[in-house]
């Protein structure tokens, strides 16, 4: 039980905001000497764990790519073409970004988005375009609130999209583990067929979400401005 | 064989040489504690072949992550804000090239789709070319490296170095969140190794009541949502629910369909990813990679998703799963 207080020290740690890094590294360290491991064999773990788990890092490759096209204008260039696409706000942007993103999951395509990849050069400068074409300006905070829903298309799109694809990994994990463990013969297919129905309640809770967003995004923009307007007028109101 | 080390090698080098752009950037705020990070994490990325093939020491690179830790955690890194486009000329630019510009981004996913689906048949006599185990990551590294060409082919820039300067541009922008990925892993084997699985499974059974379905169904799911928060991935807290709950009291006490059982329980989890920040690289990267002020701004604009799912999940496998 001891061990927890490592799992203790990763809550606190976020929660009073310490360097991410410096709080899983020591709370690694702490629970590793809890469950009576030597420094010698923690340094092991560290060093293996950094080399199996290369594959996270993947996105790196893309951003030579992206940094040049970015250059060159791409974010403007999406913009621009949401603009004379008068039916498409932001919420609607998204939504389009959910369902490729779900389909393509769904289908193995899992690396065809990704934060990186599209979220970046391509969704953001979109939904943001669309914003500017409805307000002129969008204020920072509005600015913030699309950025974060632009990364939580992909994230909901990829997540409740890939497992219905058999060869993706956490169904081949699912079938490795409860095959070794339990002596079953699960099918990746049984497993990816029962993924449906929750790949639509997620389509459904988060295009509805997605759906609201615009009238949001409005109530935002006005509150914004009457705040701007208020600062501005008082230097005014304090001179009469 | 085109295989999976050659494309960490690629990773590797692309770091090594953003180190070497940032020692030579006079004007940079933190030249040589960057410049460091950045050399010593490329050079990890090649020692990292060695240990998975068991032919070097693994605490070596132990202790190089340990100091890239010290090195980002000690404001040592900073972000240099190398120079590019202004949005002035970024405007002129895009009225020049128009939808040109996303021929380089489009080249990048339809190259990767393209190789991951020709590499079962791509094959030099009997050997496979692509690395059959690690195909979608090759097939990515190769993607980027053909968008990359295309896209100085189509754009022309002075340096055809370009590329690899705007690279150093993002990769600053994100800063130490690239290296947190793999750091949120290595604490997922250390959780593991220590026996936090165990210690868990314990405290969820005593928090059981037994008998009732609806119980039992409400603890695995909620277990898999607030384990895969602590954890960062669904995988971490699988397998310690499942032997807890999933498989002793759902599927033998209360013969639940497994594959129904499994299949939502996991997605169960992945509700609980979009709410945690040991998810970096989903939740936290992103932040970074779009330059948020608020580090958790992604997490707040899923968090009402998450919770309305968690509880479809568990009718969907409350309804599905029992007959």
């Amino acid at each position: 039980m001891l061990v927890l207080i490592g799992v203790l020290l990763v809550i606190v740690g976020f929660a009073i905001r310490l360097n991410p890094l410096l709080v899983v590294t020591i709370s690694g360290i702490v629970t590793a000497l809890l469950g009576g491991m030597s420094p010698l064999e923690i340094l092991n773990a560290f060093g293996s764990g950094f080399s199996s788990s290369r594959s996270v890092t993947i996105f790196v490759v893309v951003l030579p790519v992206i940094g040049l096209i970015e250059r060159f204008g791409l974010q403007e260039q999406a913009k621009a073409l949401i603009a004379k696409l008068a039916r498409l706000t932001t919420g609607r942007v998204l939504l389009g970004y959910l369902v490729v993103r779900q389909i393509t999951a769904a289908l193995g395509l899992t690396s065809i988005g990704g934060h990186a990849q599209t979220v970046r050069p391509l969704v953001f400068p979109m939904a943001e375009g669309a914003a500017l074409r409805r307000y002129g300006t969008v204020p920072d905070k509005v600015r913030e609130r699309i950025k974060g829903h632009s990364a939580a298309a992909d994230n909901v799109g990829v997540f409740f999209g890939e497992d219905v694809f058999v060869a993706v990994g956490s169904i081949l994990l699912i079938t490795t583990f409860v095959d070794t463990t339990y002596g079953l013969h699960l099918e990746p297919l049984q497993l990816a067929v029962w993924a449906i129905p929750t790949a639509i309640c997620a389509f459904l809770i988060h295009g509805f979400r997605l759906l609201r967003l615009d009238r949001q995004l409005d109530k935002a923009v006005q509150e914004a401005r009457a705040d701007e307007e208020t600062t501005h007028a008082a230097p005014a109101g304090g001179q009469a | 064989m085109i295989d999976v080390e050659s494309i960490y090698w690629l990773i590797g080098l692309l770091f090594v040489a953003w180190a070497f752009l940032i020692a030579r950037d006079a004007n940079h705020p933190r030249r040589w504690g960057s410049s460091s990070f950045w050399g010593l994490l490329g050079l990890c990325f090649f020692y990292g072949t060695a240990v998975e093939a068991k032919t070097a020491p693994a605490w070596v690179l132990g202790i190089a992550v340990l100091v890239l830790v010290a090195l980002a955690s000690t404001g040592l890194l900073g972000d240099g804000r190398s120079t590019t486009t202004t949005e002035e000329q970024r405007t002129v630019y895009a009225g020049r090239f128009g939808n040109k510009l996303f021929i380089p981004a489009l080249t990048l996913p339809v190259v990767t789709v393209i190789i991951v689906l020709l590499a079962p048949v791509l094959k030099i006599g009997s050997r496979p070319l692509i690395d059959p185990t690690h195909t979608t990551l090759v097939a990515l590294g190769i993607g980027a490296i053909a968008a990359a060409v295309v896209g100085v082919a189509i754009l022309r820039p002075r340096n055809k170095l370009a590329p690899v300067f705007e690279g150093r541009r993002i990769l600053e922008t994100i800063g130490w969140a690239a290296l947190l990925p793999q750091m949120l892993s290595t604490l997922g084997i250390l959780f593991t190794q220590a026996g936090v699985g165990t210690a868990v499974g314990t405290l969820a059974k005593g928090v059981l009541p037994s008998g009732s379905l609806i119980a039992a169904v409400v603890v695995y799911c909620v277990g898999m949502f607030i384990f895969t928060v602590l954890m960062g991935n669904g995988f971490a807290a699988f397998p310690i629910m499942t032997a807890a709950i999933g498989w002793p009291v759902l599927v033998q006490g209360f013969h639940g369909n497994p594959a129904i059982v499994f299949a939502i329980g996991m997605l169960a989890g992945f509700c609980g990813t979009l709410c945690t920040p040991m998810a970096a690289n989903f939740n936290l990267v992103p932040s970074a990679l779009l330059e948020m002020k608020n580090k958790y701004g992604v997490i707040t604009a899923q968090v009402a998703t998450a919770v309305p799912l968690l509880c479809a999940n568990i009718a969907l496998m409350y309804f599905l799963a029992f007959h």
